[in-house]
């Protein structure tokens, strides 16, 4: 279905250019599928390389340590004379593993709430959009802080942060595109026929609002990582023992200033590096699922 | 004007609400940790040297005894009567405490603020209708690279760049260390804010930017920009009489919205400089579980971020000839 309104759409769209362009149509969604297999074979080899390193990273030897970045350590050794390449890598590995898991409960609570908030009448919708304006009230960073609180900081404190504050904002876009589904021709007519709300949820929302959906748990991902390393470089995420990329940068802030600079590049260079692929694979799955900007 | 003024009323008592709910939220938060502030600000062995009466004393100032309703309701009565309580780590009433914070993080906040706002609408604007050419492609870079960096982590190369290497600025702080209070002039603060402000800029410029561009797209390929460009009008000209107009509405409830995570990066990034606002106060709050202070800093920012969405909501009716019609009929 989504194939025959793209191709509507480049009919209707035609430009100057569009000759060319629909030559290359077909390379064009080729292109974005291998870079989207490319991208997802990156990211899962460094998540197994850093569960496999995990060993490695925490391994301290006293006779290396400060070794700025040369061939036999890649991104150099800190003061504890650990191998920040391996601990870099179980760092991201780290967080790729909680940005999926929250991202996925982020976005499950999203659909729920959206979902009910258009389906249970008026009342619900009311108290709903209440609590969407009020956790969007506090800056995320803050609520993230004090959910980790409440479930006394560390890896649960974490992943229950960021998951349970990051929902608003695709709520609020499933609501407002169920809204408008509801009144659509196709909606009204199962609605006389008797069919019920559960199956008209089932049957004919969900599957419309899939494209949206994915696209939007994906966009999760950049934001979620981001959050996490940063609630755990304040000191309110995981702790210290463990390889996060924000426990890493925290630390080597007390270096800084000695002048050991790759223990803060490289690093963070990464973490920039993860989240920018993650949010690549975001767009072009939006691009390859929203017939409307098909053309980019 | 009555029914403005109706709408104003409205949403005024929205936000309280709000700030009820989000208190209600807070504390609830709080009371759930099962962390001791006792543990966490004596430690261990030093509880352990005490007696049992000293203990009952500490567990009386951290307020561990009592249950929470009682404290909330308390709480609550106390602040309908403007008084937040006092800060149990600095020793402080807790609105003295995040008055010398904000009004340290303020110039901080406001310069980020309005720069990211201007810079990120010309950079929209710019990328939006040169859709496709390469000022489109590197300002659509640089906004996926920015909103990808984590602010702290910035904030961290900045240091290193001109604080550490080339030593231009200072390391961190807001005032030379070992001046006496008196002698911190202007430009010292200005100098020390220089690095946390420039961070959170870069940062916020990336959302505004995006989305600036995205309507100015919808703008151009619009049937008055073609009616306009049949006429004659030069790209500058339409650029300015056209597209500004019709995508300052959408920008400024953005640059609105902004406020909230404006004040969200600055957690991190006054944290990085030890810059000593209201953001590393949140995180002195929350580490030590100092509970009213985290409570009114909460609250505080909630507030500020509802003004915005209030200001946005008002402003439109300024700017926006048919929604002010809309809003007088409705």
């Amino acid at each position: 279905m989504n194939n025959m309104a793209a191709k509507d759409m480049r009919i209707g769209k035609k430009r100057t250019k569009a000759g060319r362009r629909y030559q290359s149509e077909t390379n064009q969604r080729l292109r974005t599928v291998i870079f989207l297999i490319v991208t997802v074979v990156i990211l899962a080899a460094v998540t197994a390389a850093g569960i496999l390193t995990e060993g490695y990273a925490v391994e301290t030897d006293f006779s290396q340590r400060n070794l700025s970045p040369g061939l036999q350590h890649l991104f150099g050794t800190d003061w504890m004379g650990r191998d920040m390449l391996a601990r870099t890598l179980s760092g991201l590995s780290l967080s790729i593993r909680i940005g999926i898991m929250t991202a996925v409960v982020s976005a499950a609570v999203a659909l729920a709430l959206g979902t009910a908030s258009v389906v249970l009448g008026r009342k619900a919708d009311v108290v709903i959009s209440w609590c969407i304006d009020l956790v969007m009230g506090i800056p995320h960073i803050l609520l993230v802080m004090l959910i980790s609180l409440a479930c006394g900081r560390g890896f649960i404190g974490v992943v229950a942060g960021v998951s349970l504050s990051h929902w608003p904002s695709l709520a609020r876009v499933i609501r407002g595109e169920l809204m408008q589904l509801r009144q659509a021709p196709y909606i009204l007519v199962a609605e006389k026929m008797g069919v019920s709300k559960f199956q008209n949820v089932k049957r004919h929302m969900l599957p419309h609002l899939l494209p949206q959906f994915l696209t939007g748990l994906i966009l999760l991902f950049p934001h979620a990582i981001l959050h996490e390393s940063g609630v755990t470089f304040l000191g309110f995420g995981l702790s210290s023992e463990q390889p996060a990329i924000g426990v890493i940068l925290s630390e080597s802030m007390q270096y800084l200033t000695t002048g050991k600079w790759w223990l803060a590049l490289f690093p963070g260079l990464a973490l920039v590096l993860v989240v920018v692929l993650f949010a690549l694979l975001g767009e072009r799955v939006r691009r390859l699922l929203d017939p409307s900007s098909v053309h980019e | 004007m009555k029914h403005r003024l109706q709408f104003t009323g409205k949403k005024l008592i929205r936000m309280a609400l709000l700030l009820l709910g989000v208190s209600i939220v807070t504390f609830l938060l709080m009371c759930a940790s099962p962390l001791d502030p006792l543990q966490t600000n004596i430690g261990q062995a030093a509880l352990g040297t005490m007696s049992s009466e000293q203990i009952a004393k500490l567990q009386a100032y951290w307020g561990v005894d009592t249950p929470p309703l009682t404290r909330y309701l308390g709480w609550l009565t106390d602040v309908l009567k403007g008084d937040f309580g006092t800060s149990l780590l600095y020793r402080q009433p807790v609105l003295t405490v995040i008055g010398q914070r904000l009004i340290s993080s303020f110039w901080l906040l406001l310069s980020a603020w309005v720069i990211s706002g201007v810079l990120g609408l010309t950079m929209g604007v710019i990328a939006g209708a040169c859709r496709g050419r390469w000022p489109d492609r590197l300002i659509r870079g640089y906004c996926l690279l920015i909103s990808s960096t984590p602010a702290f982590w910035l904030a961290i190369l900045l240091l290193l760049i001109f604080a550490v290497w080339l030593g231009w600025l200072p390391v961190g702080l807001s005032v030379p260390a070992g001046v006496e209070a008196a002698a911190v002039t202007v430009a010292d603060r200005f100098r020390h804010a220089i690095l946390p402000a420039l961070t959170l800029s870069i940062t916020g410029v990336a959302n505004i930017a995006l989305h600036t561009r995205e309507k100015m797209i919808n703008v151009m390929e619009s049937d008055y920009v073609l009616f306009a460009r049949a006429r004659g009008e030069s790209e500058i000209s339409i650029i300015l009489r056209h597209g500004l107009r019709n995508v300052a509405l959408p920008a400024i409830t953005l640059q609105f919205a902004s406020v909230s995570e404006i004040i969200g990066g600055s957690v991190l990034v006054e944290q990085v400089f030890s810059y000593p606002g209201l953001g590393q106060a949140a995180v002195t709050a929350g580490l030590g579980s100092d509970l009213p202070l985290l409570l009114g800093i909460t609250i505080v920012t909630a507030a500020i971020v509802f003004a915005g969405n209030l200001i946005a909501d008002l402003l439109y009716g300024v700017i926006d000839p048919k929604i002010r019609k809309g809003a007088a009929r409705g």
